[in-house]
């Protein structure tokens, strides 16, 4: 029986630099994330969240370090263990002019799920979506609502152990922030180890387990949210953010 | 297989709900072959079969003027009209009322000319033939010269064509004053008139020039305006998927597919081999549209019908590496393309250039020095050529396995540049 490595995200001394120079870099970063956890990664505009999402799910390569997800190391060069994880990001990151079940069929395909594993997928998400009326109808015509939920269907196909979501209920009602909050509590609940961006601090409040606050790429708090809140006495996410990484305008 | 099979499926779905994308591929290469032929085939027809309006203004008195144009309506390639002598000054008017292309102007003394020239021919020749050669000699010094015929033409006409003018009137001038000097060296020998049997038989060539096309499969089809057009016009639609293909490549990596595909366990190769082959069949069938057009359309429009080669085959395997040159090129111009605008306005323009020196719009054949250099680096030009010597000369798939092959490279190495750019840009 194959047994499940405690850490489901490892990063250690990791460095990393755009090309330009310009934008934020990472010298020496270390984060552990447990699996089976509801991980909450923050910090202002410009801070590095989305580069950060980006090296762990080997859309970018890290210049030094290593970074592994349930034990295996990401890159460019390992397709396999793109296996592990489903990515759920921030852009409208499929095709408009296809349907729901059209997308699901090829990003099904693309992670590796056969002909009936797809169709038992499309059927489940898209109910569980409440996308099923529309699951023949083209995506661009769709609100954004239905889009993001479109986005997030696509990210979780494959059944993935480590969910990545950038932003996921950026621009949505109430409604469809409510559902989505709650399936990705049923996939944690599940086991499935969310790693999850946002600038709405009482949502992530209410979903995190763990938190690490990043500004400048460099992490600057981290750990159960009790003990964070705790440790720099404060009530809220919020004033901690604010208290962290200051007022100023961040572009 | 299944990845690419769904894969392909994608890019079929996709394609086929672009509707301004299809009407670039199809309608409008449609439009152009249609069109391009119609005006082509008025040409061809001004030339090879209508005869051009000539107006002649005769200001001549005698029998050498009127001989003149009897000689020029014998050509058989002037529709010949005269206007009065005394409007010699207003010819070019005259050209442009009636749609004359041509207008000769005859001089006043053209007869009386021509026969001093003739008597001086003639008395020299039988001075000759008596030795006298003092008299050879005086006659030489006396022989006068003919004022010159004016010619005149519309500057629209082809220089190629204008010699070929040239030469037809020299030759009908030339006839007058032969049959002139025969006459009159005939009169000084004999003191009679040349009988007109023996004047037409020295006068008439009696040597024929039998006119054969050269073709490879020894077939005497005469090449017409379709079997030019539709070919070349081929080529330019297949290549005209990048307005489809370009852009679709950049909407991937714009839109955060790509960003998408990039995490999942598959390699972006296969995406771009799906949309190889989705596309490969696109130009493929855009290739089938047009030639039917060529073949069963034109002929109700009034137009030449298209024959197709003898060698089928051989044309699909031409059609086959030249539609993949064109995708793997919509390709490539889609992976270096920042924006959709880019890959479209680069593509459209690269694709015009690539024509031009390709011999699509001018034929390669009168391209001179750099220019003729140049076209050896359009993968149309290749390709025109091989469906040149399949279409107008009957060559078979062996003929044009040298253009294939250069095609071929040319595909390959547009192909690495792809790659290239792939790995430069991290999206493999």
């Amino acid at each position: 029986m194959a047994v499940t490595p405690s850490l489901a995200i490892s990063i250690e001394q990791m460095g990393f630099k755009y090309p330009d120079n310009t934008t934020v870099s990472f010298a020496d970063l270390n984060l552990q994330v447990a699996t089976g956890t509801r991980f909450g990664l923050f910090g202002p505009n410009g801070a590095g969240k989305t580069t950060l999402m980006n090296l762990m799910t080997g859309v970018l390569s890290a210049d030094e370090g290593s970074i592994k997800l349930l034990g295996q190391e990401t890159g460019n060069q390992n397709k396999e263990v793109n296996r592990l994880f489903g990515f759920v990001p921030q852009d409208f990151s499929f095709y408009q002019e296809l349907s729901p079940a059209e997308n699901l069929e090829f990003f099904g395909a693309w992670a590796g799920l056969n002909k009936i594993q797809i169709a038992n997928r499309t059927d489940e998400l898209l109910h569980i979506l409440g996308l099923e009326d529309v699951r023949d109808k083209p995506v661009e015509k769709f609100s954004g609502g239905m889009k993001r939920r479109v986005n997030l269907a696509i990210g979780v196909i494959h059944n993935p152990q480590i969910l990545f979501l950038d932003e996921p209920t950026v621009g949505v009602d109430v409604q469809t922030r409510t559902a989505i909050i709650s399936y990705l509590r049923t996939l944690n609940d599940n086991g499935t180890t969310l790693i999850y961006t946002s600038h709405q601090l009482n949502e992530a409040e209410d979903l995190c387990e763990q938190i690490a606050m990043i500004d400048e790429g460099k992490i600057i708090t981290q750990g159960a949210i009790g003990d964070v809140l705790k440790e720099h006495k404060h009530e809220s996410l919020e004033e901690l953010f604010i208290n962290l990484t200051g007022k100023a305008y961040r572009n | 297989m299944f990845k690419l099979w769904i894969s392909i499926k994608k890019d079929i779905r996709i394609l086929l709900r672009d509707k301004v994308g299809i009407s670039l591929m199809f309608v409008m290469p449609i439009i152009l072959v249609i069109v391009v032929t119609s005006i082509q085939n008025s040409t061809f027809q001004l030339v090879n079969k209508n005869k051009l309006p000539i107006i002649i203004c005769n200001t001549d008195t005698g029998k050498a003027g009127a001989q003149f144009i009897e000689s020029v309506n014998k050509i058989g390639m002037f529709n010949v009209s005269q206007i009065p002598g005394e409007k010699a000054t207003t010819i070019a008017d005259a050209m442009h009322d009636k749609d004359a292309l041509l207008g000769i102007v005859i001089p006043t003394n053209f007869s009386s000319q021509v026969n001093n020239k003739a008597k001086a021919a003639s008395d020299k020749a039988m001075a000759a033939f008596s030795g006298q050669t003092d008299s050879v000699k005086a006659v030489t010094k006396q022989a006068a010269n003919i004022d010159p015929l004016t010619l005149y033409y519309n500057p629209v006409l082809q220089e190629s064509l204008r010699f070929s003018i040239q030469g037809a009137i020299r030759s009908a001038l030339q006839l007058v004053q032969t049959r002139e000097t025969l006459r009159t060296l005939y009169y000084a020998s004999n003191e009679k008139e040349l009988p007109k049997s023996l004047e037409n038989e020295m006068l008439n060539s009696n040597t024929t020039i039998n006119m054969l096309p050269v073709s490879k499969d020894g077939t005497r089809t005469t090449p017409n305006a379709s079997q030019h057009n539709v070919p070349a016009w081929t080529i330019f639609a297949m290549f005209f998927v990048i307005m489809s293909l370009g852009g679709s490549v950049v909407r991937e990596k714009v839109s955060g597919s790509f960003i998408r595909l990039k995490t999942l366990p598959t390699n972006y190769l296969v995406g771009l081999l799906s949309k190889q082959m989705t596309y490969l069949a696109v130009t493929l069938i855009q290739a089938v549209v047009i030639f039917s057009i060529g073949i069963w359309l034109f002929p109700v429009i009034g137009l030449p019908a298209l024959n197709l080669p003898a060698d089928l085959f051989g044309l699909f395997v031409v059609t086959l590496v030249c539609g993949w040159c064109a995708v793997s090129y919509a390709i490539c111009v889609g992976v270096f393309a920042n924006t959709q605008e880019q890959a479209n306005g680069f593509g459209a323009i690269s694709i015009v250039i690539l024509a031009c020196i390709g011999g699509l719009m001018v034929p390669s054949f009168a391209m001179q020095g750099m220019a003729k250099t140049l076209t050896n680096i359009s993968p149309m030009h290749w390709c025109l050529q091989a469906y040149y010597s399949l279409f107008l000369e009957g060559a078979k798939l062996k003929d044009v396995l040298n253009n294939i092959g250069s095609l071929f490279i040319i595909t390959i190495i547009i192909q690495f540049i792809t790659y290239l750019g792939l790995k430069r840009k991290n999206l493999i």
